[in-house]
């Protein structure tokens, strides 16, 4: 820049210049972090066409039959979701029975009864079991879980439950140790850390005089955290356990070690089964014919689809806690 | 028993001897001791920070909450140690109720917000709840507002109506003592004069603490004044006296303006 | 008004069970607490224990084996550190890009909450998703499985990670300073490339290291992607080894030394990812108490 006053005007196009051409480069720059940050939204749209393309030749053939249709066949490509979907809910609704009562009692443990110097370590060792890649979850749950469910877990739930009406159906058959049962827990274990951070998150944004107004009533520990704390956040709460659902649902090493990977419906949890995400782990590469691909395609398309609804549904749960009301309704 | 200075002996509900708090390491109650009057009110004033709030907050251990915070010495509530140790901090927070600076209903209905504490330590039959919820709510002057819509949230309620909905709540469940930590500061001017009326029935039952830093409701509200500073109490007497002849220079500049 | 409470046995009764109801309840927190630490020391033990055996320097040296014979994962190793890598060049500058909209320009508004919205979505999707993603749009295309294709599967996992750390990380960066910065007369993309990436680097690494540590161990987008390979292979349009997929490979045979290999596999695997995520955590909880 021109320095002499003598230059004045020619000092002052300079600036003039020089102004619209960092203009320039500020447009530029915005435009440019936004064309990236809308490839985040190409790529949603992306993994759905071309899903949806891969799939589309099985989605065809066997219409809306396919979700409900128990035949997956290879050989006479006769294909249909059924067995995969059941195994995946199932499966889930395991790890979420697991998960749920025991993340509340970590977030309970971490915001009311350890000591302040305790919560840091403990927290972080919790979290530090979603950092565990999901294929170690599969080694050990093949090498050492699975036989320890079917030497003495399995074995005793069977003669404990086996002989008792309608609930005795679901611990019927060969104790393998490969299932759907195991499967279940291991994803319960995998889904922990995410719930519980949630839940501890949550239960932490309480107002400290709303936990201190039942505590004047001369409420315990116990009475302020389930009759005010876990009602002012439930829906925060819910989310976080949704978001747990979604990790649960689309897992795939640590099922495909566990599960079986077997193509039969079946009511008893010791049965083998499959999920979506390890029937793709184990056929995809093996797959012969376009029909089963393809059939795979939809299968993974239809497993996006569940957790991305799911997903969606944690994270408008969750925005009332980011909106600053943890769960009022 | 506490002996004022005009000689007249009345009843005290809560002796405070020797009393010294902490937060961490550093001291903010110093050597507290104060009665506070049987069925009276007793107003506590000073300027932010003076310990006020903390007092009261050793009045039903609501500081123990709080791991890095501790009293020593003595507060008798009828005669009992409560900072002892083996003090039951639940029973002694049925009863000594507090209201808080900003209204706290809980994520329940009006009805529910009353019962909550009531059904902790009493079991009673549906008709005797329903009284007790009204009667509570009539205490509160808060029933005619709220009686056609007992079943809907506590949260939907005005800030007024709300805070007197926390009134009602400790109240319901037959406390001695009640705390009313800056009970009208967030609230509008008609408001506040409901809550100060409401102050005025209440002390016919039950001995009030209350904490303002307003001080033409301490004059207004309370039979004695404490006034704080810096974590000590520098006088203490009936209100009176305190307002129209302290005894004690920072009193008077506090009283009148001179710093706060 | 104090026979509320007088000590009548019937309300006795009752204050003791809630007394022992919430002491039992506190306990049971506690001991879910445990119960779930006893999985993860469980599960760190029979890694070390079972990995340590195999864990020599023939493991570094020695390729992949056939089966039956011994060997290393040396191959593996090499392929999965030129995938990561190479992921991580590729998603970390867009991830800062896109964090940067959201942080910088897109504060507020109906586009920015949709991309915050999705990337929320994507961070959790499931990664074998991609890895089919990937399949259509490059493997199929090109013809065979490649290490580039692996690289971009691992890409795609690594940018919803860095786009919200970067937001968050910028967005903790204080209005004053950039307020500062713009008083002197800089244009507001010097402000941001020179003035608040400077204060958020530390955060933002961060970001970048728990991205690396999510995609180390991550199998399910290289099966259909890189796929695996027996040999030595620094060819990036070729089948690329790796050791995800080798230890599910050889987890899955039937023979001895193929398991000790994978057990090794993942003692490697799970020292490296715990060590980043331990590193990336004490830095992020630093970053978040100290301010960037």
């Amino acid at each position: 820049m021109a320095s002499s006053d003598a230059n004045l005007p020619a000092a002052a196009a300079e600036l003039g210049s020089s102004y619209a051409r960092q203009r320039l480069l500020d447009r530029s720059f915005q435009t440019a972090t936004l064309a990236f940050a809308s490839f985040v939204l190409l790529l949603l749209v992306g993994i759905i066409v071309s899903l949806f393309i891969g799939g589309w030749q099985a989605l065809s053939t066997f219409g809306p039959g396919f979700l409900v249709s128990s035949a997956w066949n290879p050989v006479t490509d006769q294909f249909g979701a059924l067995v995969p979907i059941y195994g995946t809910l199932v499966t889930s609704l395991i790890a979420l029975l697991i998960a749920v009562p025991i993340s509340f009692g970590i977030a309970l443990f971490l915001t009311e009864v350890a000591p302040p110097w305790l919560r840091r370590p403990i927290g972080t060792a919790v979290e530090l079991l979603a950092a565990i890649p999901s294929i170690i979850y599969g080694m050990w749950g093949l090498f050492v879980f699975a036989p320890i469910m079917a030497n003495y877990v399995e074995p005793w739930l069977q003669s404990r439950f086996g002989d008792i009406a309608i609930i005795g159906a679901l611990f019927q058959g060969a104790p393998l140790g490969i299932g759907m049962l195991p499967a279940g827990i291991i994803l319960g274990i995998m889904i922990i850390p995410f719930v519980a951070a949630i839940m501890r998150d949550v239960f932490l944004a309480t107002p400290r005089f709303l936990k201190e107004s039942a505590y004047a009533v001369g409420a315990t520990t116990w009475e302020v955290v389930w009759r005010v704390v876990v009602p002012y956040t439930r829906v925060a709460a819910v989310g976080g356990i949704f978001l747990g659902l979604g990790r649960a649902l689309g897992e795939t090493m640590a099922v495909t070690f566990v599960i079986g990977n077997a193509q039969r419906l079946d009511v008893s949890l010791f049965a083998p089964g499959n999920s979506i995400a390890s029937a793709l782990a184990n056929e995809f590469t093996e797959a012969v014919t376009d029909m089963h691909t393809s059939a795979l395609m939809a299968l993974g398309l239809v497993l996006f689809m569940i957790t991305m609804i799911v997903l969606a549904g944690a994270k408008l749960l969750l925005m009332s806690l980011e909106q600053g009301h943890g769960g009022r309704t | 028993m506490m002996k004022l200075s005009n000689g007249v002996n009345i009843a005290s509900k809560i002796q405070v001897r020797d009393l010294d708090f902490y937060y961490g390491q550093s001291l903010a109650l110093k050597h507290i001791n104060v009665d506070i009057a049987t069925n009276m009110v007793t107003a506590i004033i000073g300027p932010s920070g003076c310990g006020k709030s903390t007092l009261l907050r050793t009045f039903n251990r609501m500081y123990q909450l709080y791991p890095d915070q501790r009293a020593t010495g003595e507060i008798l509530l009828d005669g009992d140690n409560i900072l002892s140790p083996g003090a039951d901090v639940y029973r002694l927070r049925a009863r000594v109720g507090m209201v808080f600076q900003k209204p706290t209903p809980f994520p329940m209905s009006i009805y529910e917000n009353i019962s909550f504490g009531v059904r902790l330590y009493e079991k009673l039959r549906r008709s005797a709840m329903d009284e007790r919820v009204e009667w509570a709510l009539h205490q509160a002057a808060l029933w005619d507002e709220v009686k056609d819509k007992l079943n809907q949230s506590g949260m939907k309620l005005s800030g007024g109506q709300q805070q007197r909905l926390c009134i009602a709540r400790a109240i319901a469940v037959k406390p001695e003592v009640v705390l009313l930590d800056e009970p009208a500061s967030a609230l509008d001017p008609i408001s506040t004069l409901k809550i100060e009326e409401l102050i005025y029935e209440l002390k016919q039952n039950y001995t009030i603490v209350i904490v303002t830093h307003n001080m033409q409701q301490a004059a207004r509200v309370s039979d004695y004044t404490a006034f704080m500073y810096l974590g000590e109490l520098v006088e203490f007497g009936d209100t009176n006296t305190i307002f129209t002849n302290p005894g004690n220079k920072q009193t008077e500049d506090y009283i009148t303006g001179r710093y706060g | 008004m104090a026979d509320a409470h007088s000590i009548t046995s019937s309300v006795d009764w009752r204050y003791l069970r809630r007394r022992s109801l919430n002491l039992f309840n506190l306990f049971g927190s506690a001991l879910a607490t445990l119960f779930s630490l006893f999985w993860l020391i469980w599960i760190l033990w029979v890694t070390l224990s079972y990995g340590v055996s195999a864990f020599d320097l023939t493991l570094f040296v020695d390729g992949t084996p056939a089966p039956g014979s011994e060997g290393g994962l040396a191959n593996a190793i090499v392929g999965s550190l030129i995938m990561v890598a190479l992921a991580t060049f590729i998603g970390t500058p867009v991830g800062i890009m896109a964090g940067t909209y959201l942080a910088e320009f897109g504060r507020k508004g109906l586009i920015p909450g949709l991309i915050r919205f999705i990337n929320d979505i994507l961070l959790s999707a499931p990664s074998i998703v991609i890895g089919l993603f990937v399949y259509e749009i490059v493997v199929i295309r090109v013809g065979h499985f490649s290490g580039l294709a692996g690289a971009l599967a691992l890409a795609i996992i690594v940018l919803p990670v860095v786009i919200r750390t970067t937001e968050e990380m910028l967005r903790l960066v204080p209005n004053t300073l950039r307020e500062a910065a713009l008083a002197l007369g800089a244009p507001r993309w010097k402000v941001i490339t020179l003035v608040a990436y400077r204060a958020a680097l530390s955060g933002i690494l961060t970001g970048v290291l728990l991205a690396v540590a999510r995609i180390a161990g991550e199998t399910a987008p290289l099966l259909f992607t890189a796929l695996n390979n027996q040999f030595w292979s620094t060819n990036l349009v070729q089948p690329m080894a790796n050791l995800p997929v080798t230890i599910f490979q050889f987890a899955m045979s039937p023979y001895a030394e193929w398991h000790a290999l994978a057990w090794a596999g993942s003692l490697l695997i799970t020292l490296g990812v715990l060590a980043l995520s331990i590193v990336a955590r004490m830095l992020l909880a630093k970053v978040r108490t100290e301010g960037p």
